[in-house]
């Protein structure tokens, strides 16, 4: 498929996945109600629902959405593997460390937002630090580094899932699996969607460049080491945000990347646009599939993420020659 | 005449294997020179450090008076042209787009490549006649299809001085004499080229000038003329060496 087709359609999807989302819920509103609400100075129910509640849920699935798979593309680009997503690097089992330690020691949403942040700091410096030694970039060394130390925050994790008790098992699993409820710093999460995303695209050509092989790059004139640095810290930086707004939620960060690859777009002009878009419906889609099913009780959005991607993305690829 | 590529004094060694030793070396436009040795004597690692891409123990190289590392990339990629050997990469995207990423340290514009940058990708294409399969998807491509594709790529860089790691490998006959003839028209018109060969009837047809590399560090440079001996190719291949004159050429075969 033209990648310009692809753009117009997924930019008619936004539209129409945000209006699912501020329709649907424990109070379903006709598209009327919602229109009126918008505009409208009403004090009714459907106004203080829509914005009180919904225009907030929904903004922070679009745009962690978008952070997410913009963060999996420029870790693809960055690894040169097809397998890397926002987690692979560590960044969200230091993060996962730190918010459960944080609710097993009974603390509340400020200081547990504080101690992710700071987990996930700790392991981003830590893994590049170790990764990228003495100047030398070697990829496989980063990439192991990051697999190494998840495997180590998956081990605490779990120790901290068995000391844990009754109700605060269930929050840590809404952190773990991905909960858009509690989202909070949204003007920030966009801004540095916004942000970085128009620097990847101004720099996809040498994105290009990479992918095709370091020394090949070098070859080319890319200053490689200062280019993996600022892919590495500008795919933390998305993580750590998206991370921040709702947890480790799975599935987009790796697969959105694919699903545009699969339809035929490479370019990282479009795959980053692209995929930021179709990133952000999805999980808006998917955020509200969660409120919906089990309404009035949420369940976690990583359900969804995977319950509607793994069949599409199954199809994509048997499609495939 | 002003020299393109210069080594001095330059040493290169990984772990305990010495790649060359004070090596003292200028190529110059219009040259065209074989570097010939065996199998994991360094001729890549020599020809990566020629273009920057490996750091030397110690001497340096400079390209046109100037240290490489002194420049920037994106610089010396307008000037020097590397083909490297597998490179591993993965690449997505077809053919000419492969191709035109030869394009990438001469544009002008963030946003994506000039009219004037997909003509000189076309021309590539055409040069290695790769028209037909532009716009296939480049890991469909057999091995040698790939390597046509990774010259391609190079000739769109439009570089002075291209440094070729087995520029032949994969190719069948047809495609060697013509990608040779290609490079002998880049030296015609002023290019210098350094290319790791293995045929030394190309080293006779095509290089005015030999870099010999032996396993124990040792370098031989020279003309092609005085190098491409069979005492020299004998000693260099450490194996008896039968030297056939055909039609003027001289073809050194291993005796079994």
């Amino acid at each position: 498929m033209s990648p310009r087709v692809l753009f117009l359609l997924l930019l008619c999807a936004v539209p129409l996945s945000l209006s699912f989302g501020l329709m649907n819920g424990s109070l379903p509103l006709a598209p009327i109600e919602v229109w009126y609400a918008l505009l409208g100075n009403n004090e009714d129910t459907a106004t203080e629902v829509l914005w009180q509640l919904r225009l907030p849920r929904v903004l922070a699935a679009f745009v962690c959405g978008g952070l997410l798979a913009l963060s999996g593309v420029l870790l693809q680009a960055l690894l040169r593997n097809p397998l890397a997503d926002p987690y692979i690097l560590g960044i969200s089992g230091g993060a996962a460390v730190g918010a459960l330690a944080a609710m097993l020691l009974g603390a509340g949403l400020a200081t547990t937002q504080l101690s992710s942040f700071t987990g996930a700091l700790l392991a981003t410096v830590a893994v590049f630090g170790l990764g990228f030694q003495h100047g030398e970039r070697n990829i496989y060394r980063l990439l192991l580094t990051g697999v190494v130390l998840s495997a180590g925050c998956g081990a605490l994790v779990s120790l901290l899932l068995t000391l844990a008790q009754g109700e605060q098992v269930k929050g840590m699993l809404f952190w773990l699996m991905g909960d858009l409820s509690h989202a909070q710093g949204l003007p920030f999460a966009w801004f540095m969607l916004l942000a970085v995303g128009s620097c990847a695209i101004v720099w996809s050509g040498g994105l290009d460049v990479l992918a095709g092989g370091l020394d090949k790059a070098a070859a080319l004139g890319v200053a490689v080491g200062r280019w993996q640095a600022g892919l590495y810290f500008a795919a933390a930086v998305l993580t750590v945000t998206a991370l921040q707004l709702g947890g480790s939620i799975g599935f987009v960060g790796l697969m959105i990347p694919h699903a545009i690859r699969l339809l035929g777009v490479n370019a990282h002009r479009w795959l980053i646009p692209l995929s930021t878009l179709l990133g952000g419906s999805f999980l808006v889609l998917a955020d509200t599939l969660a409120r919906m099913v089990w309404s009035p009780l949420q369940l976690p959005v990583g359900i969804f993420t995977a319950l509607l991607g793994v069949p599409v993305l199954l199809w994509l690829l048997s499609r495939r020659r | 005449m002003q020299a393109f590529l210069e080594a001095r004094k330059l040493t290169v060694a990984i772990g305990a294997k010495m790649i060359c030793h004070e090596l003292d070396l200028v190529v110059r436009p219009g040259e065209c020179w074989g570097v010939l040795g065996q199998n994991g004597v360094g001729k890549t690692t020599l020809l990566r450090t020629l273009a920057g891409l490996h750091m030397p123990q110690s001497g340096m190289v400079s390209w046109n008076g100037v240290v490489l590392t002194a420049q920037t990339r994106r610089n010396l990629a307008r000037h020097l042209g590397v083909l490297l050997q597998n490179e591993g990469g993965e690449f997505w995207g077809s053919v000419q787009e492969y191709v035109l990423l030869g394009r990438f340290p001469h544009r002008a514009s963030l946003f994506g490549y000039s009219v004037q940058d997909e003509a000189l990708a076309q021309q590539a294409l055409a040069q290695m006649e790769l028209e037909g399969l532009a716009q296939q998807p480049y890991n469909t491509l057999s091995g040698g299809e790939q390597q046509r594709a990774a010259i391609a790529q190079t000739l769109a860089q439009q570089v002075q001085c291209y440094l070729l790691d087995e520029p032949l490998q994969h190719l069948d006959l047809r495609h060697q004499a013509q990608t040779m003839q290609v490079f002998s028209r880049l030296k015609e018109q002023g290019c210098a080229l350094m290319m790791v060969l293995h045929d030394t009837l190309w080293a006779q047809r095509c290089c005015d000038h030999v870099l010999m590399q032996f396993a124990d560090g040792h370098v031989l440079h020279g003309t092609a003329q005085e190098l491409l001996t069979r005492t020299h190719l004998e000693a260099l291949y450490q194996c008896s060496l039968r030297e056939l004159s055909v039609e003027g050429e001289r073809w050194f075969v291993a005796g079994v």
